[in-house]
C-alpha cells in the first residue's frame, strides 16, 4: 500500500506506480484480443440473419406454446432407456476408474511408467465430450443405447478417476505408516488405510458424475446414441416443435429429480 | 446406528470370531436385512437395464474392424490433408471460447451478486436463482439447437450458447462463494458510509477475486471443450469438421482433431493451475 508524496500531501493508492501501468497494459491487451476474437467471429457470422432473430424466436417460442402432451406415454420408454444409459454407464466408468485413479496417485502407483499411463488415459478421457464419444461409438458399434452407455462410461473414466486420484493423494500418511509398521501388506494397506479415508470423498464423486451423466445422456441421441435425444432430434427434424417442448419438460423433471436425489446421497454419505 | 437389540446376534458372533483371532471390519449397513434388499435391489436393477438394451453383437462384431482402425489412427493421425479445415475450425472454437467466457464471465457477475442471499433483497435473489436454473438445466447443445435456429447457423450461435451457459455455472459458484465470505469487512466497510458499489468494490471483491479468476480460467477449459461439440448442430467451431471426418470413415483427420482438443485441453489446464498460484 504505497503512499505517494502529491504537493504537501500524502495520498493513497491501492498499487505502486510502475504495478498500476502493467495492470493497465494488461487489460489492454485483454481487451485487444478480445476486441480481435470478435472481429474475426463477425467475419463469419451472416448479419441478414438476425434482422429477423426477434421474429424467429417470438415464432418459435409461439410455436412450443402450449407443448404437444400426447407424446408423453410414447416417450416414457426413451426416459428409462435415458436414465439406464446413464446408471450404467457411471457404474462401467466407476468400475474402470477405480483401479486407474491407484495407479495414477502418487503414493499409491506401483511404478511411474504406470502412473504415466494412467495419467495420459484420464486426460484424453476428460478432454473429450461424451457427445464425441458417441458419434465415434456409433460408427463402430452401431446406433442404440449401448453406444450410449460406453460413451459416457469412456467419459466417465477420466472425470471419476481424476477426482479420485487427487482425493488418494490427499490422504493421512499417518494411518498407512501405522498399518506399514505391523507388516501388512500391500493390498492390506489399501484395503483398511486407504479406502477408508477416500470412501466419502468416493462415493460423493461417483454420485455427482451420475447426476451430470443424466443430462449428458439426454442428449446422446442427437447423433444416435440412444435415449430420449432421439425423440427430440426427431421432434426437431420435423419442426414438431410443440413436441420439442414435451421432451424440454420433460428433461427438466428428470434433471431436477437426479439433482435432489444426488443431494440427498451426499448429504446423507458426508 | 441401529439399536443393539436387533443385530446384537451379530455382534456377539464378531466377538467370538475376535477371540479366536479372526477379525472382520464392520460392515457399512448394520442391519443384515437392509443389507440383503440393496443387493437384491441393484441386482434387479442392474438386469432390468441390461434387458432394456437389445446389443446386437453382429453389428459390434462388424464394427470392431472400425474401432482397431480408429486406434490404429491414433498412431498415424493426418494433420495434413484436411489442415486448411482444422485450422480454420480451431480459430474459430479458440476466438468463441475466448469472447463467449468474457462476454459471459461479465454477465454472470451482476447475475451472482443478486443471487448471493446476504447483499441482495430477496425479489432481486429470486430473479436471478431462476435464471441460473435455466442457464444449469439444459446442456448446451440443446441451448445451441435453438440459438441456431434463432441466429442462423455460424459461430455467433455458438457464442452466445456458450455465454448463456457461462452465466449460469459463474453466477451460481460466486453466489456461493459471495454468502460464504466473512461478515466483519463487510460490516466495516459499510460502517465507513460507502456506497453500495463501494462496498462491493471494497468489501466483497477482494474476498471472491482469486476464486472468481481461478473459476473464469476453469470455465475458459469447459467453453472450449464444449465449443467442439456445438459445432454439430450448425453453431461453429471445431465440432463441424470433426463430425465430417467422423461420418466419413475418415478417422486419421478425426484423431488428429481430437489430438489437438486433448494437447489445448492439457495446455490450458497447465496454464490456469500457473495463474491460480500466482493470483492467490
Amino acid at each position: 500500500m504505497p503512499l505517494i508524496q502529491q504537493g504537501d500531501q500524502p495520498v493513497w493508492k491501492k498499487r505502486e506506480p510502475l504495478k498500476q501501468y502493467a495492470h493497465w497494459v494488461g487489460w489492454m491487451v485483454g481487451g485487444m484480443l478480445f476486441v480481435w476474437c470478435w472481429a474475426i467471429i463477425s467475419e463469419n457470422t451472416i448479419w441478414e440473419f438476425l434482422y429477423d432473430a426477434d421474429e424467429q424466436a417470438a415464432s418459435l417460442i409461439g410455436r412450443m406454446i402450449p407443448p404437444d402432451w400426447s407424446i408423453t406415454g410414447s416417450l416414457m420408454r426413451p426416459l428409462w432407456d435415458t436414465i439406464n444409459i446413464a446408471t450404467v454407464g457411471t457404474a462401467m466408468g466407476i468400475a474402470i476408474a477405480f483401479p486407474l485413479a491407484f495407479l495414477a496417485a502418487r503414493n499409491t502407483t506401483p511404478h511411474p511408467v504406470l502412473r504415466a499411463v494412467a495419467l495420459a488415459i484420464i486426460v484424453s478421457s476428460r478432454s473429450i465430450n461424451a457427445l464425441i464419444w458417441a458419434m465415434l461409438l456409433v460408427t463402430i458399434v452401431g446406433p442404440g443405447s449401448f453406444a450410449g452407455m460406453l460413451a459416457i462410461a469412456l467419459r466417465s473414466i477420466g472425470f471419476v478417476g481424476k477426482l479420485v486420484y487427487e482425493a488418494i493423494e490427499e490422504i493421512h500418511p499417518t494411518p498407512v505408516e501405522a498399518l506399514s509398521a505391523t507388516g501388512a501388506g500391500r493390498s492390506q494397506v489399501l484395503a483398511y488405510a486407504v479406502w477408508p479415508q477416500i470412501m466419502p470423498a468416493f462415493a460423493g464423486i461417483c454420485v455427482y458424475r451420475w447426476d451430470i451423466n443424466i443430462r449428458e445422456a439426454t442428449t446422446l441421441g442427437l447423433v444416435g446414441a440412444g435415449g430420449i435425444g432421439l425423440q427430440m432430434n426427431a421432434a426437431i427434424n420435423n419442426l414438431a416443435w410443440g413436441q420439442v417442448a414435451t421432451v424440454f419438460v420433460l428433461i427438466f423433471a428428470t434433471v431436477v429429480v437426479s439433482e435432489w436425489v444426488s443431494a440427498k446421497v451426499r448429504h446423507a454419505m458426508l | 446406528m441401529s439399536s443393539p437389540s436387533t443385530d446384537s446376534g451379530a455382534d456377539q458372533q464378531r466377538l467370538a470370531l475376535l477371540k479366536d483371532g479372526i477379525w472382520k471390519p464392520l460392515p457399512l449397513i448394520r442391519d443384515a436385512r437392509w443389507r440383503w434388499a440393496l443387493n437384491a435391489a441393484v441386482l434387479l436393477y442392474i438386469v432390468l437395464a441390461w434387458l432394456s438394451v437389445d446389443v446386437n453383437w453382429s453389428r459390434v462384431a462388424q464394427g470392431m474392424d472400425r474401432g482397431v482402425a480408429f486406434m490404429a489412427s491414433f498412431l498415424q493421425p493426418d494433420f495434413v490433408t484436411r489442415s486448411g479445415e482444422i485450422f480454420t475450425g480451431l480459430k474459430e472454437s479458440l476466438t468463441m471460447t475466448l469472447a463467449a467466457t468474457v462476454i459471459g464471465v461479465l454477465l454472470a457477475i451482476p447475475v451472482g451478486l443478486g443471487a448471493a442471499r446476504n447483499i441482495s433483497p430477496l425479489p432481486v435473489y429470486l430473479f436471478c436463482r431462476t435464471i441460473i436454473a435455466l442457464s444449469r438445466t439444459f446442456q448446451e447443445i440443446i441451448i445451441a439447437i435453438l440459438f441456431v435456429a434463432m441466429f442462423g447457423f455460424g459461430p455467433l450461435a455458438g457464442v452466445v450458447t456458450l455465454a448463456f451457459a457461462t452465466i449460469g455455472f459463474m453466477a451460481k459458484l460466486l453466489a456461493e462463494d459471495i454468502e460464504d465470505t466473512q461478515k466483519e469487512p463487510l460490516e466495516a466497510i459499510r460502517a465507513t458510509g460507502a456506497s453500495w458499489l463501494q462496498w462491493v468494490n471494497y468489501a466483497v471483491q477482494p474476498q471472491v477475486m482469486p476464486r472468481l479468476i481461478g473459476l473464469s480460467l476453469y470455465r475458459l477449459d469447459i467453453n472450449f471443450r464444449e465449443s467442439a461439440v456445438i459445432g454439430i448442430v450448425g453453431a461453429g467451431g471445431i465440432g463441424a469438421t470433426l463430425n465430417t471426418s467422423i461420418n466419413r470413415y475418415d478417422y486419421d483427420t478425426s484423431a488428429a482433431i481430437l489430438l489437438l482438443i486433448i494437447v489445448i485441453v492439457l495446455m490450458s489446464e497447465y496454464l490456469s493451475g500457473y495463474v491460480r498460484k500466482w493470483t492467490q
